[in-house]
């Protein structure tokens, strides 16, 4: 599974949260190559399904969200400079000098100026730049920018990947693409492995928004089981050994009350047994990922979590090892195909 | 187009080798004799029809980057090499050392950030490159303290007829001189391509000391604020109004009678022209004019945005007028020599 590639493909593919619709219909047709039966669903959430052995099998959700975070033109000024919002989590310090793409009737480029250091005044050398302060430069004239881009339009990074040393692998929208990867990755594993349980794959839309798409998928799909496939904060210099988790160590998997005790430790058993390199998320609360959605949905769902660690997340350098893309994928497709008929038993609590 | 080329080579100040070869290499099928100096200047020389005279015109080959200093917890630390405004780096794009190994200006996530932290900006001293290494002994087997950093950045052409591209200042005027070097003037032209601009004029001085010319031109890129949240007095040069004509900055004043002159000559033509409505700044023209006894000069320069950034920003008008100034203004000076002569008095 040549993953750089996959991940050069879909990493530069817009998608920003809420504006998922060209994004779903490319990874849907990256689904159809593995999936009995692929659906766009009323939010782009994208489902695609593989069939298990069993006619009684159970049915297993993974997800994976497939949207990115991103900026939403606000105004045009007199000279035709743009000014922005942010959607999701956006770190207005990393993005001026960035390169963009005004996603208006067609798509222009521009860059985030920065006003020149000799002009600024002594409070903002020190404090950070504001979102509202921030200005792209198109190189059009007010009236050109008008015909083109209209307040509301979505606007996305432009950042080339680069691959970096020993498999270390820098792109935009690594968060969650990276999971998208893996989704692809499992189906791809799972043409060898025999399964008893039907598995859905969503690649999930709107969770840098508020998990949103996830949670309508896990009510359509109403699944026995949900594993969510999500990126964790890789370690940086300066970082704490309970907030971020070292590249190339495996994937995280998370425990604590977000997540179904039993299964997660099948899981661990699993990673030791058949060597996977792994590493524990704790999570006291709230893992701030789609599990915590997905846990309450319908009658209630027991839900797992497993995570990529990614360095420098919500910027357009986030950074990862794919060794752990593919243990992300080694690890959850050994799973599914290990549950099957207990799977009754370990799903009581 | 050349300046494509140019600006994706890489010519930090101290190591202008590549940027260098292939001016060199250009050069060569235009020039009477090539010559590099002990510093990296690379000094082109064109036979006027008449010797009476030397002209000097210089660009500067290098560019604003980086240079390792060590290493910390697997990643490069490093200091910048010019002028780079530190709150551009986080999330940049860099090739280190000879062999261009790609590497990412990394810094802590959002998620991770106290309300201190998000409120200010990232400091220079707690910046470091990430190339992906696992250890110390690779970073070390891969890239050396000393080696020079540059910005990747690839050239884009993009708006109204505009360029996006790192090291404008000054391949700008690299892509100048190496035009003017294909025509022919009454007068003995010296094309310089000089090094370490952006760390103190270095290059230009020992260039202008060996070409000792009459007068001297320097083409240049330039700031140009004339973006939001700046007050229009505050403004340097206006992008898309034309080549900007130095009156005075941090390193010299220009000789008047020559700014004169060639401000005349844009009017006579048509060509749009801009005075630099700052004293900000500075470049080569600074040493050259205190070289030996004195030299006559001139900047003529393209107005460039978020200068010293990777996303530098410029007109191609604005270029086309440029160099359509500087070769009206040369075939003037080629046509009455006596006007060379005339500067000083």
């Amino acid at each position: 599974m040549d993953y750089i590639s996959i991940l050069k493909d879909i990493c530069i593919y817009p998608g920003v949260s809420g504006h998922e619709e060209g994004l779903a219909g490319y990874v849907a047709r990256m689904f159809e190559k593995y999936c009995s039966n692929v659906e766009i669903d009323k939010f782009y959430s994208v489902i695609g399904v593989i069939k298990g052995n069993s006619d009684a099998g159970k049915k297993v959700m993974i997800t994976a969200h497939l949207d990115e975070i991103g900026l939403m033109v606000k105004s045009i000024d007199e000279k035709g400079f743009v000014r922005i919002s942010n959607i999701g989590g956006v770190d207005s310090k990393v993005l001026l000098a960035q390169e963009v793409v005004i996603h208006g009737r067609k798509d222009i480029f521009g860059v985030i100026g920065a006003k020149p250091p000799h002009l600024l005044k002594p409070e903002e050398v020190k404090k950070a730049v504001k979102m509202q302060d921030l200005v792209i430069d198109t190189g059009l004239s007010a009236e050109e920018v008008k015909e083109i881009v209209s307040v509301g339009d979505i606007v996305t990074f432009k950042a080339e990947p680069f691959a970096l040393q020993n498999n270390k692998f820098s792109s935009k929208s690594l968060d969650n693409r990276a999971g998208v990867a893996a989704l692809i990755g499992i189906m791809d594993n799972l043409t060898r492995l025999s399964h008893d349980c039907d598995v859905y794959f969503a690649a999930t839309s709107q969770e840098e928004v508020g998990l949103r798409g996830a949670n309508i998928a896990a009510y359509n799909i109403n699944p026995d089981l949900a594993i969510v496939i999500d990126v964790c904060h890789g370690e940086i210099p300066g970082s704490s050994k309970e907030e971020a988790f070292p590249l190339g160590k495996g994937p995280a998997i998370a425990v604590g009350p977000n997540l179904h005790r039993r299964l997660t430790k099948k899981m661990i058993e699993l990673a030791k047994e058949e060597n996977i390199p792994y590493q524990v998320d704790v999570e006291p609360g709230d893992t701030g990922t789609e599990a915590w959605a997905v846990q309450v949905s319908r009658s209630g769902i027991p839900t797992l979590l497993v995570s990529i660690p990614l360095k420098y997340m919500h910027t357009v350098i986030e950074t990862l090892d794919i060794k752990d893309i593919k243990n992300t994928a080694r690890l959850v497709s050994r799973f599914i195909s290990m549950i099957g008929n207990e799977m009754e038993d370990l799903m009581c609590c | 187009m050349l300046l494509k080329e140019l600006t994706e080579l890489n010519g930090v100040s101290g190591n202008e080798d590549e940027v260098r070869e292939y001016i060199k290499k250009e050069a060569l099928l235009h020039a009477t004799e090539v010559k590099v100096d002990s510093m990296g200047n690379l000094i082109c020389y064109k036979k006027g029809k008449s010797s009476e005279y030397k002209i000097m015109l210089s660009a500067h080959m290098d560019e604003v980057g980086f240079i390792v200093t060590g290493y910390k917890d697997g990643v490069i630390k490093f200091s910048p090499i010019g002028g780079i405004d530190e709150r551009i780096l986080p999330g940049a794009r860099v090739l280190v050392g000879d062999k261009k190994i790609p590497g990412v200006i990394g810094s802590k996530p959002i998620h991770l950030q106290d309300k201190e932290e998000r409120g200010n900006n990232i400091k220079l001293k707690g910046m470091y490159i990430d190339i992906g290494a696992d250890n110390k002994e690779e970073l070390e087997r891969l890239t050396s303290p000393g080696d020079y950093i540059a910005f990747y950045s690839k050239y884009t052409e993009f708006g109204d007829n505009c360029i996006k591209a790192k090291a404008l200042d000054d391949r700008v005027g690299c892509a100048m001189l190496l035009e003017i070097l294909k025509e022919s003037y009454q007068f003995d032209l010296y094309a310089c391509f000089t090094v370490q601009e952006e760390v103190g004029l270095r290059g230009a001085g020992v260039a202008a000391y060996t070409v000792n010319p009459d007068l001297a031109i320097v083409l240049e890129g330039t700031t140009c604020s004339d973006v939001p949240d700046v007050n229009e007095h505050e403004y340097s040069t206006v992008m898309g109004q034309g080549a900007v004509l130095t009156l005075m900055d941090r390193t010299s004043y220009p000789n008047k009678k020559l700014v004169e002159f060639i401000y005349n000559t844009a009017r006579e033509n048509n060509i749009p022209v801009q005075y630099k409505k700052t004293t900000t700044g500075g470049n080569d023209a600074g040493k050259i004019q205190l070289t030996r006894g004195g030299v006559v000069v001139a900047s003529i320069s393209v107005p460039c945005r978020y200068i010293h950034s990777p996303v530098s920003v410029m007109s191609k008008k604005d270029f086309e007028s440029c160099l359509n100034l500087v070769k009206k203004a040369l075939d003037k000076l080629s046509g009455d020599a006596s006007l060379i002569g005339s500067f000083k008095d």
